[in-house]
């Protein structure tokens, strides 16, 4: 048997894709900004003082970290439908998402944080400064220009991760890809033009996160040196 | 009518996560010799082995999993081929472990302190007597916390066999699902069951990278 190869009948589909290709962008910006803020949550959290919040936010890392996103998704989705609570495949999506990437976020916060110098928040101690300010300002900044370049790809690995959200047909670009090959019978061509987003999305993704990265961390230094 | 949980569904859920091992093992023993390869190639001196490798980790990790498994799984069917999902998800398993641990192979190899790559060459020793007495041994012990860790990424990653039709434990989980419709109690066991395969991993590689660590302290300490 041979086969032909034919793009012609699934790129002619290409609306479809860059509506999906748009909803999986939506998806990652989402889940990207939610699970920054939950997961510098709890990376303060962890080492928080009080023994129950830094033990509860560390049972939420280990418990995420060491179960497939395909069952928190199931989990999220159908475990919400079951008690009556009926939400959208895109709304149960997002908060699957969300928390996965949230303690994998609070991992990366963590390593951040903890390479802050003590002597450094001992000094903001005796500039007056307020918590508040001393976390803003002294650790959770800094901490974070460290740590950019593994949250950058976290965040991508996070958006390549939406794909799995199909699973429960939120109408993401791999959903969009199913739909398209059981309409057109070409399988492996789908698979391979989607393939092809997904790098185009992870490059664009990138380039997105290195101009933020230019425009937030300002402080020009030379590499290697200690901030 | 309505059947409650039962000891075969239990049953059922256990060999799934029999068959979640066995491909565990194929992608890591698969990915690590692919994985290995690349690695080696990721730092060739030949310039087109370096281009090439570089190329397939971008286009390998610039891929969902979800997206590979769906490329293999058709691809050998129209190749003629018609092999159990386990051929089909071994493979994509496998290109999708070989590049990301030919990467953390490749950090560690670069690992080793420079000043032994130099040591060995003043010592005459060949490219393949530098790489394979000096620094793969030490690159060993540098790879292993990060390995173990990885290892946790290719459990978790086999669940997603289960869009090619192979059954292993988070498929398992759907069709127990699909006759009890008992999500929280189906989906939180099938959790369970990972954790208890993930968890273990996750400490062990702690534990390694912690024992590194005071160890590369000693070093530095006595040197």
């Amino acid at each position: 048997m041979t086969y032909k190869f034919d793009f012609t009948s699934v790129l002619a589909q290409w609306p479809l894709f860059l509506h999906g290709a748009w909803l999986t962008v939506k998806l990652s910006v989402a889940a990207t900004l939610l699970g920054l803020v939950i997961g510098t949550l709890c990376a303060i959290g962890r080492g928080s003082s009080n023994r129950l919040v830094a033990r509860s936010c560390a049972v939420y890392v280990e418990a995420i970290r060491n179960t497939p996103l395909l069952v928190q998704i199931f989990l999220v989705y159908f475990g919400l439908a079951s008690i009556g609570l009926k939400v959208p495949a895109f709304i149960a999506a997002v908060l699957a998402m969300v928390i996965n990437v949230g303690a994998y976020t609070t991992e990366i916060m963590r390593a951040g944080i903890e390479s802050i110098h003590r002597s450094q928040i001992e000094a903001a101690e005796c500039l007056a400064l307020s918590r508040a300010q001393i976390y803003w300002h002294v650790i959770l900044r800094p901490a974070m220009e460290r740590v950019y370049p593994a949250l950058t790809s976290q965040f991508v690995l996070l958006m390549l991760a939406t794909s799995i959200t199909s699973q429960i047909s939120a109408e993401e670009l791999t959903a969009i890809a199913n739909r398209v090959q059981s309409d057109t019978f070409r399988s492996f061509e789908t698979y391979a033009v989607v393939a092809v987003f997904y790098l185009l999305l992870s490059l664009l993704m990138r380039g997105a996160f290195w101009v933020t990265g230019q425009a937030l961390f300002t402080r020009r230094r030379k590499l290697g040196t200690p901030l | 009518m309505t059947i409650a949980f039962n000891a075969n569904h239990l049953v059922f859920l256990l060999q799934g996560a029999g068959w979640t091992l066995v491909l565990s093992l194929i992608a890591f023993a698969g990915g690590g010799l692919l994985g290995f390869i690349v690695a080696l190639c990721r730092i060739s001196p030949v310039r087109a082995l370096r281009w090439l490798s570089t190329a397939y980790v971008q286009l390998v990790q610039g891929t969902p999993l979800l997206i590979l498994m769906f490329l293999s799984y058709f691809g050998l069917s129209i190749a003629g081929l018609s092999l159990p999902a386990l051929v089909a998800a071994g493979i994509s398993m496998t290109i999708y472990v070989s590049a990301y641990i030919g990467e953390i192979w490749r950090g560690c190899i670069q690992a080793v302190p420079r000043t032994q790559w130099e040591a060995a060459e003043c010592l005459a020793l060949s490219r393949v007597q530098r790489m394979g007495l000096v620094v793969l041994p030490q690159a060993l012990r540098i790879a292993t916390p990060p390995t173990v860790g990885f290892m946790v990424q290719i459990v978790k990653n086999t669940s997603l066999a289960s869009v090619v039709g192979f059954v292993e434990l988070a498929r398992a989980g759907q069709v127990v699902n699909n006759s009890l419709f008992e999500p929280f109690l189906v989906y939180m066991l099938v959790a369970g069951l990972y954790f208890l395969l993930c968890f273990p991993l996750s400490w062990w590689s702690r534990q390694l990278e912690r024992r590194l660590l005071v160890a590369h302290r000693v070093e530095v300490a006595t040197a």
